[in-house]
């Protein structure tokens, strides 16, 4: 028996999505007489509208409760079905909740950002339908919706990387995000069929992960670890990992605001978010687990590097969300689905928060993306300066702020879960060092020292208008208390872990482990940290004294290294991308006209010369007709006279 | 009485010299009569058959194919005409176009 508000709740459920798409498709159709204005409010309305029934519903929701919602069978086929249908459980709850929560704020946030911009009108349709995609993505209880929603923010994220497109590098951007994203999805798309039909295989044809979940056991482990390698391979094209990485920071060719929502707290999670849905199948393949581990703590060294050296404000950013993914995949990796939703939570608010601060210095420096031409902004920008701080502060994981606690726990996690190790947690606390250092690095360069921005440009700068600066507020604010749910056990426990041990059961589990040895750990982290804001405060934060970069340590040879971004694009050019496109020109130029239209020209020919011969027989006049006419008459009696 | 086979040689004979005529003339007209000739030659047969057998069927069937030579024959100098009128000859030589 289901109680009276949760059919109501699963009466709204279906709206969470269908709110942004019907505000897509009214701005599709009559966006422009609503104007700009019109059009952002609408949309910013629509996602509002979610987020509150979402809360609602998180209200509502029973402790280990899951609300459906079917709306009608997509598929069917014999036994298999597949149905559009939405399903709230504790996991998807949170991703709701920060989904339409942060894309609210980011959705208000641009009306001060794009208002001006002449593609608002489609800035809000592919924002809002890139909302619905993500929401189907989430709420989906089977595989096929969850795909659908996977290749639908896919699309959003090309044509929003895209969106100013009179720029050509813009375009090309968007090109690689999509293309990389490809090679990703077919991955996905492979690990799909095979856990499909090999669960087929023991008679049980199914999508829905309650259904997979159930009939788990039954499948080969060998095949098990196929089918997470295949699915992994998909979560690191959509989450941006190693080898798949080099779309994201390209990827902020597109207007902040879109980095903020799009490429740095909700779509790169889906990967994430896939796992810890499917973690059921994870864990039975402890060999792609220990992969992930090591593919997430490489992917958060190599991306932090990276970013140690980077001048743009927003590439910085970029490579700092994929170092942050690899804390998460790394979490994952170890098994602690639950540490990694954490930190995918809190991340979503100071990411979120720091790239909306470094869009709201962009705007004041009408459109600079440099940080050596920033600096000293902390007194024209006050609220962003504060935001950005506090913000900064989360991610490098200053004590009591949401990073701190989600990243310890990662890195406790990685150190004592059984399918942990020290290494993995070396690489992981070496890490967070960096993360402190590039992030305090960029916040000295942008807001501290003298401003190097030149005198035009400086006579503008000022601050955002309320319309940016409240949703500033508020992330910031979350960037600070959204850690508070999950404290580690020396504190006041987890609130997180319960919330979602219904999902992981025992895997959501902090492990066994001494507080003393956690507490040491946590010490350990907030050394390295500490050190590295001290050396980047030293490197960048004095007055007037700013090395041009870090190539003026000793250390030239891996700053060449680390700007260059490891020299990954140029390998993948040299690899893949040329021979890739040599072979394309060598079939359009060679083989299609040699071979292929070869072939179809000479049957034609061929058809063309024979009937060149046979056409002589027609030769129109009737009496020739006639001769062949008695000639086959005069056979056909000659043989039944012969019959006789 | 003349043996049937003397009939039969002879509508063959004729029936023989009307489609060695269609083939060979090229003179529509000819074409026509020659024609005529080999239905002619096919009711020489008949009738030798009905008078052999002793069975009216043979003389009827005779009837209709003269009354279809004479719609024949009428349709067939028409279209002569036409024919004629428009191309100005009658030549079968000239007349190709079933030619592609």
């Amino acid at each position: 028996m289901v109680a009276p508000t949760q059919s109501i709740a699963a009466e709204l459920l279906r709206w969470i999505p269908l709110i942004p798409l019907l505000a897509c498709l009214l701005n599709t159709f009559f966006g422009a007489r609503l104007g700009k204005r019109g059009a952002g409010l609408l949309a910013s309305f629509a996602v509002g509208a979610s987020f509150a029934i979402a809360l609602y519903i998180f209200w509502l929701l029973p402790a280990s409760g899951v609300i459906r919602d079917t709306l009608y069978t997509w598929i069917e086929s014999g036994s298999f079905q597949a149905k559009v249908s939405f399903e709230v459980d504790a996991l998807t709850a949170v991703m709701l909740l920060v989904i339409t929560g942060v894309g609210f704020l980011i959705h208000i946030y641009s009306l001060g950002y794009m208002g001006h911009d002449e593609g608002m009108v489609r800035f809000c349709i592919y924002l809002n339908l890139f909302i619905f995609f993500m929401l189907l993505l989430v709420r989906a209880d089977n595989l096929l919706l969850l795909f659908v929603g996977w290749e639908g923010v896919g699309l959003c994220s090309y044509l929003l990387i895209g969106f100013w497109y009179h720029d050509h590098t813009n375009t090309i951007a968007g090109n690689k995000a999509f293309i990389v994203n490809r090679i990703g999805d077919y991955g996905f798309v492979l690990g799909i069929l095979l856990l499909v039909t090999e669960l087929g295989r023991q008679g049980i044809w199914t999508v829905d992960f309650a259904e997979l979940q159930k009939h788990v056991q039954l499948l080969n482990p060998n095949m098990i670890t196929w089918i997470t390698l295949l699915l992994f391979v998909g979560a690191t094209g959509k989450s941006a990992q190693i080898p798949l990485f080099v779309w994201l920071p390209d990827a902020m060719a597109g207007p902040t605001p879109v980095s903020a929502l799009i490429h740095a707290a909700t779509m790169v999670t889906a990967g994430v978010y896939m796992t810890a849905r499917l973690h059921f199948l994870f864990l039975l393949a402890p060999a792609t687990l220990s992969l992930i581990a090591t593919i997430g703590a490489a992917t958060a060294f190599f991306a932090a590097t990276v970013a140690l050296t980077q001048t743009d404000i927003k590439r910085v950013l970029a490579y700092s969300t994929v170092s942050q993914l690899g804390y998460m995949f790394l979490a994952v990796g170890v098994g602690a689905f639950s540490a990694a939703i954490f930190h995918l939570f809190t991340h979503a608010f100071f990411k979120a928060c720091l790239f909306l601060g470094a869009g709201s210095v962009i705007h004041a420096l009408e459109g600079e993306q440099d940080m050596r031409e920033m600096g000293g902004l902390r007194s024209y920008l006050p609220t962003t300066y504060w935001t950005y701080l506090i913000a900064t502060l989360a991610i490098a994981g200053a004590p009591f702020t949401a990073g701190f606690f989600s990243k310890d726990l990662i890195l406790w996690q990685a150190y004592s879960s059984p399918l942990g190790s020290h290494q993995l947690w070396l690489i992981a606390w070496v890490t967070a060092g960096m993360t402190a250092l590039y992030m305090f690095r960029q916040f000295f360069m942008v807001f501290h020292g003298s401003c190097r921005a030149d005198e035009h440009v400086r006579a503008h700068i000022h601050e955002s208008p309320a319309v940016m600066t409240v949703p500033l507020v508020i992330l910031a604010m979350g960037s600070i208390f959204a850690g508070w749910l999950g404290t580690p056990e020396y504190l006041w426990g987890s609130r997180w872990d319960e919330w979602l041990e219904p999902i992981f059961g025992a895997a959501a589990k902090t492990h066994a482990g001494s507080a003393g040895d956690e507490i040491l750990l946590m010490q350990l982290t907030l050394a390295i940290v500490a050190l590295a804001i001290l050396l980047a405060y030293f490197s960048y934060g004095r007055e007037g004294k700013l090395p041009r970069n870090l190539s003026s340590f000793a250390w030239g040879a891996p700053y060449r290294l680390f700007f260059n971004k490891y020299y990954v694009d140029e390998l993948y050019d040299f690899v893949i991308v040329r021979p890739f496109t040599s072979c394309s020109r060598w079939l359009a130029l060679v083989f299609d006209p040699g071979v292929i239209d070869g072939l179809v020209n000479g049957v034609a020919k061929g058809t063309r010369g024979f009937s060149l011969i046979w056409r002589e027989i027609q030769t129109g006049n009737i009496q020739h007709y006639l001769i062949g006419f008695l000639i086959g008459t005069l056979g056909i009696l000659a043989y039944y006279l012969g019959q006789l | 009485m003349v043996p049937l086979n003397y009939y039969l040689i002879l509508g063959a004979v004729v029936f023989a010299i009307g489609v060695l005529g269609v083939i060979v003339r090229r003179d529509l007209i000819v074409v026509l009569m020659s024609i005529e000739l080999m239905l002619n030659a096919v009711n020489l047969t008949f009738i030798a058959f009905a008078c052999f057998l002793g069975s009216m069927a043979g003389q009827v069937a005779v009837f209709f194919v003269m009354a279809v030579a004479a719609a024949e024959a009428v349709i067939g100098l028409a279209i002569i005409i036409s024919v004629f009128r428009y191309r100005q000859t009658l030549d079968l030589q000239e007349m190709q176009l079933l030619k592609w």
